[in-house]
């Protein structure tokens, strides 16, 4: 049935319009304006245009951690979303099995981000960590601390360890949403079980896969409190990502003209992907109405 | 010190967002005056006016970064090169 | 059929070794812990887990969290319910580009939120008060909760809403008597969202307090690096603060999924 038209409904929308504008706009136009000048403490503050924006854009080091961001955000993609529907595709459909399986895979979703950091510090030390240990005992040199590209490989791990069940959940939902006389029709055709997916699983997840990658790539993009807990953003500069990157200008420098002119700059990008993602979120549910 | 010092504002900025929400208000009148009808222009997508007018913001915005991130002109000439883009996506996009 | 299977506990080991690996540590002592290498506890000890929940420093900590993380889930609830409606059952102008605004924020880093937060409650006199990390949290509660909201609301048939209408019901008697508790499962499964989005956030949390207000999350991070590594108890703090969480999700479970896709699947 169709919505009604009706422009009194954005009485019931203002709250939230009020509540969410306090905490998003405001701040938002205060990095505006910081972005713009150069501020030395309170009244001491110079208008300085888009010098802090020039800097910041030819920063090589911003360059450095727009890259890595990149190349982790798609490497975890490429990782977590194969394996998720792999693994939904195993899970049992009826039976104890489902809602035990659902409750473990919920577990490392609700664990909170620095505890993540926490479990991962320790499960991968050498000492007393058993993946460390293991790793040690079948003679891989391994250490997070020191090698950038083991510190590398434990963070990806963390992240396909920690969000990987997401990916699970929306695309079990989504398989268990497919109409049982598509699985008889297909049998009636004896069709091999990759036909099956490919024309008939598949097809149906795309909806769910889209806000899968939707919310994994985003969250992946706005990643700070794993790695700041478990690497802090080394060795040397090996994870420090977009967030960390801002996060240590500032808080840890201070220096509000240049992290307020990175602030705009990431949150364009993010404005950008949202947009593309939202828009084609519509579509597809738009499209199979 | 004035309550609002935090916030740190200054002219340029102030007149900028006062043209975001002169512009907001505007495509408010408009919409309110004649309403909108969703049409396919050269964007691949079908797009109602405020699509446009959010597309050709977020467009700008890009043109800036581009400009003040690869030359070192004024960033007079972005802002001439994004209103031609404004104009372009609202009339056909 | 049997392949699939073993993977699939393969996979569940997988994922669980990591959690077991810190309860383990919570179960002992430092000394033990550093002593030797070992698969199953020999002298199970509750001495970390005694040690948080006596500590005044340690147990705070808890309170604090809980307290603003269930004073952001009753805000987000409230202002998120009726807007949810709203995009549920009408259109109206702008109503598509509030909800990609919405969104967006949703979307947003809270590190670019950082500065302009230290000084916003600053000056409002709200810094190192749990009300303030309940509101900065809105930030992405209130438009998840409107997402997820508005998912289950969509699946209510319109035509409820018409025949209470008709039969003389106000909206807001309409409203809390008569809608509310046909999505009941829906507000369960929003303030869960809320509850845990807001529990397992550090950044803004650590940020927008200092001494009064510390969540638990922050004196994870703070005690423990100044102490030395004690690893037993950060191992049984982090065990408690999976706690509330584990409780929670054997009501939401069948709609886990839900919540995440923003009420879209």
């Amino acid at each position: 049935m169709e919505k009604t038209y009706n422009n009194r409904a954005w009485l019931l929308v203002i709250p939230v319009f009020v509540i969410v504008a306090f905490s998003a706009i405001i701040p938002l136009m205060t990095v505006v304006n910081y972005s713009v000048q150069d501020i030395f403490g309170p009244g001491q503050r110079f208008f300085v245009g888009a010098e802090w924006y020039k800097e910041t854009l030819r920063d090589p080091r911003l360059h450095g951690a727009f890259l890595r961001q990149i190349a982790f955000s798609l490497t975890i993609l490429a990782i977590e979303v194969p394996l998720g529907i792999a693994i939904a595709l195993a899970l049992p459909t009826r039976g104890w099995g489902v809602s035990a399986s659902l409750v473990l895979l919920a577990l490392p979703l609700l664990i909170p981000w620095n505890v993540v950091g926490t479990i991962w510090q320790i499960f991968a030390r050498a000492d007393i960590g058993l993946g460390g240990r293991l790793l040690a005992e079948l003679g891989v040199d391994y250490n997070y601390a020191r090698d950038p590209i083991d510190a590398w490989i434990t963070v990806v791990v963390m992240d396909v360890w920690h969000w990987t069940p997401l990916v699970v959940l929306l695309c079990y939902s989504g398989l268990r949403a497919i109409p049982p006389a598509f699985y008889q029709a297909a049998q009636v055709d004896g069709a091999s079980s990759w036909a099956v997916f490919r024309y008939i699983q598949l097809p149906k997840l795309t909806g769910v896969l889209t806000i899968a990658v939707l919310l994994r790539f985003m969250d992946s993009f706005l990643i700070y409190t794993e790695p700041f807990v478990l690497t802090g953003g080394g060795p040397g500069n090996a994870t420090t990502f977009l967030s960390q990157f801002l996060a240590t200008a500032a808080v840890g420098r201070f220096d509000l003209g240049p992290a307020a002119a990175f602030s705009i700059i990431y949150f364009l990008f993010i404005l950008l992907f949202s947009w593309l993602f939202y828009t084609a979120i519509m579509r597809i549910q738009t499209g199979e109405r | 010190m004035h309550p609002l010092e935090w916030m740190a504002w200054t002219w340029p900025t102030a007149l900028f967002f006062l043209g975001i929400a002169a512009a907001l208000i505007g495509m408010l009148a408009w919409e309110l005056a004649s309403p909108t009808v969703q049409r396919r222009g050269f964007l691949p997508i079908s797009t109602t006016r405020g699509d446009r007018f959010f597309i050709g913001l977020l467009g700008s915005a890009f043109i800036h970064l581009a400009w003040i991130g690869v030359t070192d002109q004024s960033v007079w000439f972005a802002l001439a090169v994004s209103l031609l883009w404004m104009a372009t996506v609202m009339r056909f996009g | 059929m049997r392949l699939r299977s073993l993977a699939l506990i393969f996979y569940f080991i997988l994922l669980m070794l990591p959690i077991y690996w810190l309860l383990l540590m919570s179960l002992q002592t430092t000394d033990q812990i550093l002593g030797g290498f070992k698969f199953f506890p020999e002298q199970p000890t509750l001495a970390n887990f005694a040690r948080i929940l006596t500590d005044y420093s340690w147990y705070s900590g808890y309170l604090n969290s809980l307290s603003y993380v269930a004073l952001n889930t009753i805000i987000s609830l409230s202002v998120a319910l009726p807007a949810a409606y709203a995009f549920s059952r009408y259109r109206f102008i702008g109503d598509k580009h509030m909800f990609f605004w919405l969104l967006s924020n949703r979307m947003a880093p809270p590190a670019v939120f950082l500065l302009p937060f230290f000084n916003l409650y600053s000056t409002i006199g709200l810094f190192d008060t749990p009300i303030a990390v309940a509101l900065a949290h809105c930030l992405f509660n209130v438009p998840l909760a409107v997402w997820i909201l508005e998912g289950f609301m969509s699946s209510v048939p319109r035509e409820i809403d018409e025949m209470a209408y008709i039969d003389g019901y106000s909206f807001p008697h309409f409203f809390v008597r008569i809608f509310m508790p046909l999505i009941r499962s829906g507000i369960g499964v929003t303030a869960f969202f809320c509850f845990m989005f807001s529990w397992v956030e550090l950044l803004l949390a650590r940020t927008l307090t200092s001494v009064n207000a510390k969540p638990i999350v922050v004196t994870m991070t703070r005690t423990v690096s100044a102490a030395g590594m004690d690893w037993g108890l950060l191992a049984a703090a982090g065990v408690l603060t999976i706690v509330p969480g584990a409780i929670v999700i054997w009501f939401v479970r069948n709609y886990i999924a839900k919540g995440f896709a923003l009420g879209r699947v």
